[in-house]
């Protein structure tokens, strides 16, 4: 394969206006979900068969006494070798070739879902109750096939997400976390070597949301 | 303009982060396995068109999509190649598409409710407007006062009230204050009271202009970003693209707030504080300015009033300024007059020893704000105010900008206009205003709320910030006269000496032929206030719930719940008549009758509810925040008989002027009003309404040796006449659709100053200048004070860079140089300033509702200046321990205003689905609350159910002894939709207002919590 693409989300960079959590619904025209308030921002509560991208919220106090509030925008992470393909016998789950997205297609549907989640570090495939097709982030391989960039990333007014060939991908990540390591020594980028959707944080996964690291 | 599928390839396909991407034409393969109809391909059987996003202030653009066989829009999202967002959308904006008429909820036809009816009828826009003109006319007939109690002819109405709106265009706008006025009406107002009315004096009284100096591009020229009253983040979430470019570039971002939020997540510091209590946090900071020689000397002499001698009648002794009048809760401003020699000239000591110079008695005014005495008032860590201090004023130095980016959290305050006239002071010491990456930046948050406020949807403004005229001034000239200000000094350009070329314009584009010199330019139809009369918001329900007002227009907006103390508005609302209620959506304005609550039975108001157009189905332009007025287009009709406001206005006022001339009370200003904005088809043409908002030469004319023919369109305000030979419906829109055509709609992104200007990117008022008193960004020769970001330079006997704030020579030049603040009378950005109605300089004062017993820092607990109601809805109670704990209030990305735009998207209510409020862990645990618990939240005026948020993100405060807790509460639900969603927290503000716009104190008031 082709080294394709990935998407890098600095989450240092996050405001949490989540309009990548919005696009990606208008772009997919995905359905809104009914929600409730539970005491946070965060919603949807999880990722779904209509929801492909959530913003996880996850706050605290600091050492030095002030809160923190972190903000990790959760998708798939189109792993290089992917977790969830395992329990795929023919091509319910494929791998595109040029970007690297890995899809799910309406054949899904004749899955062992409990499988094909337990093959995920990140918890992310879903299932339609109805249907049992599976879904999830596409990678917008759509969009990207059609010359543009995925919905989500575009929508980033930050630059918390950035796109493109993974090579340079991997090389503005290198160089994000260094220049992060003079402020938070505990910044660091998230399996890089193993994900195309490569997460940097400035403090431990763990205090951005339970499966950043994976399982 | 129209995108073709080419360009929207291309434009689509750029990458914002340096990364390159070379994959068009890439063979589908396994992509289509995955989906069984690709979007992408539906895509190539649209036509693109672009808009601009009708929430915050920032003026994101988009682009849209609609599909030419069905006319539907099937897509919308950024626009790459517009210079603010760069395709960069919030989840609002992201959302666009289900404002469209994809979205089921939308209204669709006109809808009527009788008196006592518990059911709306769906009727014809014929039936409607006809039956809302008679309304109209028999109201107006029947109250219209033609002379006041003095005998003086005032011809008004008070008797029909209209607030709206911040989200129509400009084009409509001004038909629409045109048509009110025509009419009679002086209680005309809309959101603009509500969000930024203190802004407006606050500059004007210290640069002024009353806008926003800077715009959003610009934030990334800055080297230390302070945000404080506002959370940038959450609600103006594209101007952060702009903010983490000048992190990028090593600058430091400050977020001051009560509640650690989005802003302060991404801040390199920040500091807490308790709501309310800024003009101690920052006058601490003025005192730290001063004693550590912080201030850039040469600016603060040569470009300000640090070295006027006030009069020997100011005084300050106790938290009162010289000449209070206790009865009329009101100053004598004649005691703060400059000190004048006997030509009228101000004395002035350019040394800054004279211990009665401003620069003296500023200094002496802030000395009692010790750090230890603001972290007393405030309750910030003396550590934090330090650093804060500290941080920001290393930008007063020449080559460094400090800005500010501040919102709500300063303006709804009983001292709103004094927090943001601290924040100028400080940024005149640091010289940070007209520099690149300084400024006051003011951001608005409705995305036309800037041009709503310009073309004077407000009770005390005519288009362009004229001033309502007073029945003291029953003469055009009498007027212009008493409008117009004077000064003896040549050197001071003293741009407002041009008033009556304004005005006369105005009158012109009102009244056309009609207007002429031999009725005083039919002066005498405008309504006229008495001295003094106060017809805002506040004021406006008061004279509602008092049953003075019959008639009423909501007109794009949601009085029921976006107005403080809303019980007191939703039992106004049912001692109406009539209520005529235009949007796009259903909401709790239109609906009030079947509110909680609500007996329909016994409620008399008759409802028209008219559906409109929304943002993506009409022409027209708005202004955002920087003064940036785009053009946008219709992409998709509106679905069923909804019609643009245009068409809904221009409608209602032909069948008004069609009923008065068969006769009516004082008909001349309604027929002979100048109504000509139909195009061809009978409908309402934005562009017809452009240009006489522009201007035209009436004759045949030459103006600085230039010649017009009439008809010509005026190229820009310089050139509008006093003599009735020109027109223009508000001056400082002169230059936005000209001769060359509409500049509004321009789309050319050259940046010759590097600094991110984009002069051919829309047009921007004044002038198209980008940066307002750019000429105090040079030094006295015309030299850029920073080499590195030069805004203007004078070079080769010319300006180049911005559009100069006036093209004088600089100063330098003896016999013609100017003073750079133009629009002062004397010409200097004003450290003192006398002209409000609360104080020459800011002083704290405590909140009308707080939690301490008197005020640490006087004797005088509130702002002495504040009008208190007192009446049966108006409750407020301070230091109670039934409420013990400080509230605030606050707008969340997902939701806009009170969220009737947003409340009916699902994208956006699954997102942010319900009322809730923020409390700390250590409140929680005192009153055993559990996060995500239903609470209950009173005030003295009212109570609702909503979810416990429980946060490390709320501290309790220190205040000496006491320890203070503070939540806060989005205001954006209410009881329509979604069910269950819970209702809006100004059930729960008070209905106080600040002493020089009454805007509400909504964002420091006393409220309990407890398990519901």
């Amino acid at each position: 394969m082709a080294s394709g693409f990935s998407i890098l989300v600095d989450t240092s960079k996050c405001t949490a206006c989540r309009g990548c959590q919005v696009a990606c619904k208008q772009w997919n025209q995905l359905p809104g979900v009914e929600t409730k308030n539970v005491g946070s921002y965060e919603n949807p509560q999880d990722l779904s068969f209509d929801t492909y991208k959530v913003v996880r919220y996850s706050e605290g106090i600091n050492p030095g006494g002030k809160p923190y509030w972190n903000f990790f925008s959760e998708q798939c992470r189109h792993c290089l070798s992917p977790g969830c393909m395992e329990a795929s016998e023919k091509d319910e789950i494929v791998v595109d070739e040029k970007t690297g997205a890995v899809l799910f297609t309406s054949k899904t549907k004749d899955l062992d879902f409990k499988a094909t989640l337990e093959g995920c570090p990140y918890n992310i495939p879903r299932q339609d109750p109805k249907t049992k097709v599976m879904a999830k982030c596409t990678m917008c391989v759509d969009r990207i096939s059609a010359g543009m960039i995925p919905a989500c990333v575009k929508s980033c007014p930050t630059g918390a997400m950035a796109f493109g060939e993974r090579t340079a991908i991997l090389e503005s990540c290198k160089k994000r976390v260094e220049d992060l390591k003079k402020t938070f020594p505990q910044a660091q980028a998230i399996n890089p070597d193993d994900v195309r959707v490569i997460y940097i944080v400035t403090d431990d996964p763990k205090k951005y949301w339970k499966l950043a690291a994976g399982k | 303009m129209n995108v073709t599928r080419r360009e929207f390839l291309v434009l689509t396909g750029s990458v914002g982060v340096g990364v390159a991407l070379s994959t068009l034409g890439l063979d589908l393969g396994p992509v289509k396995a995955f989906a069984d109809e690709l979007k992408t391909d539906k895509l190539k059987n649209t036509k693109q068109s672009t808009t601009i996003c009708p929430y915050c202030g920032v003026g994101c653009g988009l682009l849209c999509s609609t599909d030419v066989k069905t006319g539907n829009i099937i897509n919308i999202e950024g626009d790459p190649d517009h210079p603010i967002n760069e395709g960069a959308l919030c989840a609002k904006g992201a959302a666009l598409f289900q404002t469209s008429s994809n979205n089921p909820n939308r209204l669709k036809g006109v809808l009527y409710r009788a008196p006592g009816s518990d059911k709306w009828e769906e009727k014809s826009w014929d039936w409607a407007l006809s039956e809302i003109a008679k309304r109209v006319k028999a109201t107006r007939d029947k109250y219209f006062i033609e002379k006041n109690d003095k005998g003086q002819t005032v011809n008004r109405v008070e008797a029909i009230a209209h607030v709206g709106s911040a989200a129509m265009d400009n084009e409509e706008l001004w038909p629409l204050q045109a048509m009110m006025r025509a009419l009679g009406l002086v209680y005309i107002e809309h959101q603009a009271r509500l969000c930024h009315s203190s802004t407006v004096p606050a500059l004007a009284e210290s640069f002024g202009r009353g806008a926003m100096t800077n715009h959003w591009i610009d934030l990334r020229n800055s080297d230390c970003i302070l945000v404080m009253g506002s959370n940038a983040a959450a609600n103006h979430p594209i101007s952060m693209k702009w903010v983490q470019k000048a992190k990028d570039n090593g600058a430091k971002l400050i977020s001051v707030d009560p509640r650690f939020t989005q802003t302060s997540a991404r801040a390199d510091y920040y500091a807490p504080m308790r709501s309310g209590t800024d003009i101690a946090f920052l006058g601490g900071m003025i005192k730290y300015i001063i004693d550590n020689q912080r201030y850039f000397k040469d600016y603060v002499v040569d470009y300000t009033n640090a070295s006027f001698v006030v009069g020997d009648k100011y005084d300050f002794n106790d938290g009162l300024f010289s000449g209070y009048n206790k009865e009329k809760r009101a100053y004598d401003k004649s005691t703060w007059a400059y000190k004048k020699d006997e030509k009228g000239n101000i004395l002035r000591d350019e040394t800054l020893q004279n211990p009665r110079c401003v620069f003296q008695l500023l200094s002496k005014h802030y000395s009692r704000y010790t750090p230890e005495k603001v972290s007393e008032i405030t309750g910030t860590p003396v550590p934090d105010l330090l650093k804060v201090y500290e941080m920001y004023s290393e930008t007063g130095v020449r080559d460094k900008a400090g800005t500010i980016m501040y919102a709500m959290g300063w303006t709804q305050h009983t001292v709103g206009v004094q927090n943001i006239r601290t924040m100028s002071m400080i940024q005149l010491l640091l010289g940070n205003i007209g520099i690149a990456g300084g400024g006051v930046n003011a951001m608005r948050g409705e995305s036309n709320v800037q041009g709503s406020t310009d073309h004077a949807l407000l009770f005390h403004i005519l288009p362009g910030y004229l001033k309502t005229p007073n029945a003291t001034q029953q003469t055009l000239k009498d007027y212009n006269e008493q409008s117009t200000p004077k000064s003896t000094d040549p050197r001071s350009v003293n741009w407002w000496s041009n008033y009556p070329k304004y005005s006369v314009s105005l009158l012109k584009a009102m009244w056309g032929d009609k207007a002429s010199p031999e009725n005083d330019f039919a002066y005498g139809w405008l309504p006229k206030l008495d001295p003094g009369q106060d017809c805002s918001w506040l004021n406006l329900f008061e004279a509602m719930y008092d049953g003075k007002i019959k008639g009423f227009f909501a007109w794009g907006q949601n009085p029921a719940c976006s107005g403080a103390n809303a019980h007191k508005v939703r039992k106004a609302l049912a001692k109406l008549d009539w209520l005529v209620n235009v949007n796009i959506f259903d909401n709790e304005t239109g609906s009030f009758w079947k509110g909680p609550g609500e007996d329909p039975k016994s409620i008399k108001t008759e409802v028209f509810m008219l559906p409109c157009a929304s943002s993506v189905e009409k022409e027209g332009s708005i202004t955002n925040s920087g003064r940036w007025a785009q053009w946008r287009y219709a992409a998709a009709a509106p679905p069923g008989d909804a019609k643009p406001d245009g068409d809904i206005l221009f409608e209602l006022m032909r069948k008004i002027q069609g009923l008065y001339k068969a006769g009516g009370k004082f008909p001349a200003p309604i027929v002979n009003l100048k109504w000509d904005y139909a195009n061809d088809k009978g409908h309402f043409d934005p562009h017809k309404a452009g240009k006489q908002i522009n201007g035209y030469f009436l004759k045949d004319t030459e103006v600085q040796g230039k010649k017009f023919k009439k008809g010509d369109l005026v190229p820009a305000f310089p050139f509008l006449q006093a003599d009735g030979s020109t027109s223009c419906g508000c001056w400082i829109y002169s230059g936005s659709y000209t001769g060359d055509g509409n500049m509004m709609a321009r789309r050319k992104k050259d940046d010759p100053t590097g600094l991110g200007l984009y002069p051919q990117w829309s047009w921007c008022w004044p002038v198209n200048r980008r940066i307002l008193y750019n000429r105090a960004s040079v030094d006295k020769n015309g030299v850029p004070f920073n080499p590195k970001r030069p805004v203007l330079a004078w070079s080769d006997g010319k300006w180049v860079g911005d559009v100069p704030d006036g093209p004088a020579p600089p100063l330098s030049d003896e016999k013609n140089g100017k003073y750079p603040f133009i629009m002062t009378a004397e010409g200097f950005g004003r450290l003192f300033g006398p002209g409000l109605n609360d104080g020459p300089f800011p002083e704290h004062y405590e909140p009308l509702e707080c939690p301490l017993s008197k005020n640490p820092l006087s004797s005088q607990y509130n702002n002495p200046a504040i009008k208190i109601f007192g009446g049966e809805m108006d409750k407020h109670v301070t230091c109670d321990p039934r409420f013990p704990f400080v509230a605030t209030t606050f707008r969340l990305t997902e939701h806009w205003q009170t969220g009737i735009m947003t409340r009916w998207q699902p994208w956006l209510i699954e997102a942010q689905p319900q009322m809730f409020v923020e409390i700390s862990e250590e409140l929680a645990k005192m009153r055993g609350i559990a996060n995500g618990e239903k609470v209950k939240v009173s005030s003295a005026r009212g109570e609702l159910e909503c979810v416990a948020m429980v946060t490390a993100r709320f501290r309790p405060l220190k205040l000496g002894e006491i320890t203070v807790h503070q939540v806060g509460m989005p205001w954006c639900f209410g009881w329509t939709v979604p069910k269950n969603g819970g209702d809006s927290s100004n059930l729960l503000t008070p209905n106080v207002g600040d002493a020089n716009t009454m805007i509400p104190e909504s964002k420091a008031f006393m409220v309990n919590i407890t398990k519901a």
